[in-house]
């Protein structure tokens, strides 16, 4: 057996790597066909400040951040929906107000600083098991959404179709905000706040460049974040890196290398 | 049912804004309905109303004798403005044409829908972009694909958001008889938006003349007169010369 697969942190590591890259995976074509990428980038520092909170109210951080965060989300689409303001202004105002409390809470509690650390830039040595079965239900939840794979893409391509079909098409974009939402919050752990909307946007993106279908592009997409999380893992234990910068670094090199190849 | 479409009174009104005032005419089964009206004179409101996206705010609509929120998704063929589609989705037409079988993408196309949509191609003239992506094709191409997806399921009512947009006149002219085709077929009724007067005088069986209000509706040639359309545009362009030069 390979040394890293000796140590039981690294072991929980790479099964919840596996498992939220894949989760990562199958939401990052929506993410990138719907041009949701500033809206998971938000999500993602809204998510920092139910961290706060939770570290603050000695709390499981992830039990406080999860409703904070989905709540976020379901504000962004509210905000969009009831005015006339467009959903990235939605996703800005949101987000720095989340953010804004989350600083505010941190300030009051220095003493903290370890976990706020780990959460905002990822680390494997924090992953417990109880992050495994959050994990392990995020996977189950996102098994479960791939029924709807098939109605979500076609919402996807044509609204205004999906409509006409008597589609609900709301109930489809409010469905994808809470996934992506839970989906942040759940990974933030190995891949942290600040990085883990790119860990939602980029195997996607890679995935399109190389896709001719949205099956192929969902199918390389998993691959994609897949291989790269292991690997990014692997190479953060060898080179005593953060887990979050090594996973997305090594996921935006291939972007690179595969946009320089399939350029037009 | 005597009627497929069955306005009372419609308005339609964003905020203070008044997209459509006091619309009444009825459209009999088996209609073909060209609705002409310039910018911004409610025409796609109109649409998104019967299709059941708009609600009334005012008045009464009933479509196959329903209300259009409560229709069936399968009772309506839709061909939206090709703007609302997105391009850059990874995807060939043939995937896109299967979709009118029913509402979901398909993960894998199975033979019997690729066929279904391969025959609905070749009736619009566009089997040869079947294995086309969506981002490769002209505006005119991409109409031809969503009629033929319109073709894979029979449905009683064809509400067409400027379809010739971007054909060419032949291509124009291929459409209008597909329709009539379906129309004839299905025993359906079909409203579409349209720019081109002339294809409209020579192949709707009525006109409605719309700018929020109705300005003239009835049969082609009675609604679409010169006079109308002056009236309405200010201008016939070359509707006049054509028939001028008719005349002479």
């Amino acid at each position: 057996m390979p040394e890293p697969l000796t140590y039981a942190f690294m072991q929980r590591a790479l099964i919840a790597g596996v498992l939220l890259s894949a989760v990562a995976g199958y939401f990052s074509p929506f993410i990138v066909q719907r041009r949701m990428a500033f809206l998971g980038s938000g999500l993602a520092h809204a998510a920092f400040g139910g961290v706060a909170l939770g570290i603050v109210l000695q709390f499981d951080p992830v039990l406080v951040a999860l409703p904070f965060t989905v709540l976020i989300g379901i504000g962004i689409v509210l905000i969009r929906e009831k005015t006339e303001l467009a959903g990235d202004t939605a996703v800005g105002i949101l987000f720095a107000v989340a953010m804004a409390l989350g600083i505010l809470l941190l300030s009051r509690t220095q003493q903290y600083a370890g976990d706020v650390m780990t959460y905002l830039f990822g680390s494997i040595l924090a992953v417990q098991s109880a992050d495994l079965v959050w994990a392990s239900g995020l996977a189950i939840f996102t098994i479960v959404c791939a029924r709807w794979w098939p109605v979500w893409a076609y919402a996807t391509v044509d609204e205004r179709l999906a409509r006409v079909d008597r589609l609900s098409v709301k109930r489809i974009e409010l469905a994808l905000v809470i996934s992506v939402a839970v989906a942040i919050v759940v990974s933030a752990k190995i891949i942290g706040i600040l990085l883990v909307s790119a860990f939602l946007v980029l195997p996607g993106a890679t995935a399109r460049l190389v896709a001719h279908s949205f099956a192929g592009m969902t199918g390389w997409s998993c691959v994609i974040a897949i291989g790269g999380t292991v690997v990014g893992l692997l190479g953060s234990y060898y080179t005593d890196l953060p887990s979050g910068p090594a996973i997305v670094l090594l996921q935006a090199a291939v972007f690179f290398i595969v946009a320089a190849v399939t350029r037009r | 049912m005597t009627t497929a479409i069955e306005l009372d009174d419609l308005s339609i009104r964003f905020g203070s804004v008044s997209a459509l005032q006091g619309l009444t005419f009825s459209v009999p089964p088996g209609a073909f309905l060209a609705i002409i009206g310039p910018n911004g004179a409610g025409k796609t409101t109109l649409l998104h109303t019967l299709t059941g996206m708009i609600q009334p705010s005012d008045g009464t609509v009933r479509v196959l004798g329903e209300a259009p929120a409560s229709l069936s998704g399968d009772a309506i063929g839709y061909i939206p403005q090709v703007k609302t589609l997105d391009r850059h989705f990874p995807a060939r037409a043939l995937e896109l044409v299967v979709t009118g079988l029913r509402p979901q993408w398909p993960w894998r196309l199975r033979s019997a829908d690729r066929a279904a949509a391969m025959n609905a191609l070749e009736r619009t003239g566009a089997a040869n972009v079947a294995e086309r992506p969506l981002s490769a094709l002209s505006g005119g191409e991409l109409q031809r694909v969503y009629l033929a997806r319109c073709l894979m399921r029979p449905s009683k009512l064809l509400i067409l958001d400027e379809p010739g947009a971007g054909l060419d006149v032949a291509g124009a002219a291929a459409m209008h008889h597909i329709i009539e085709d379906y129309i004839a077929e299905h025993n359906a009724t079909a409203v579409m938006i349209t720019h081109d007067w002339e294809g409209a005088r020579n192949h709707a069986s009525h006109v409605l003349l719309l700018n929020k209000k109705v300005v003239a509706f009835g049969p082609a040639d009675e609604a679409a007169t010169e006079q109308q359309l002056l009236q309405m545009f200010g201008y016939t362009g070359h509707l006049a010369q054509t028939h001028g030069a008719h005349d002479a």
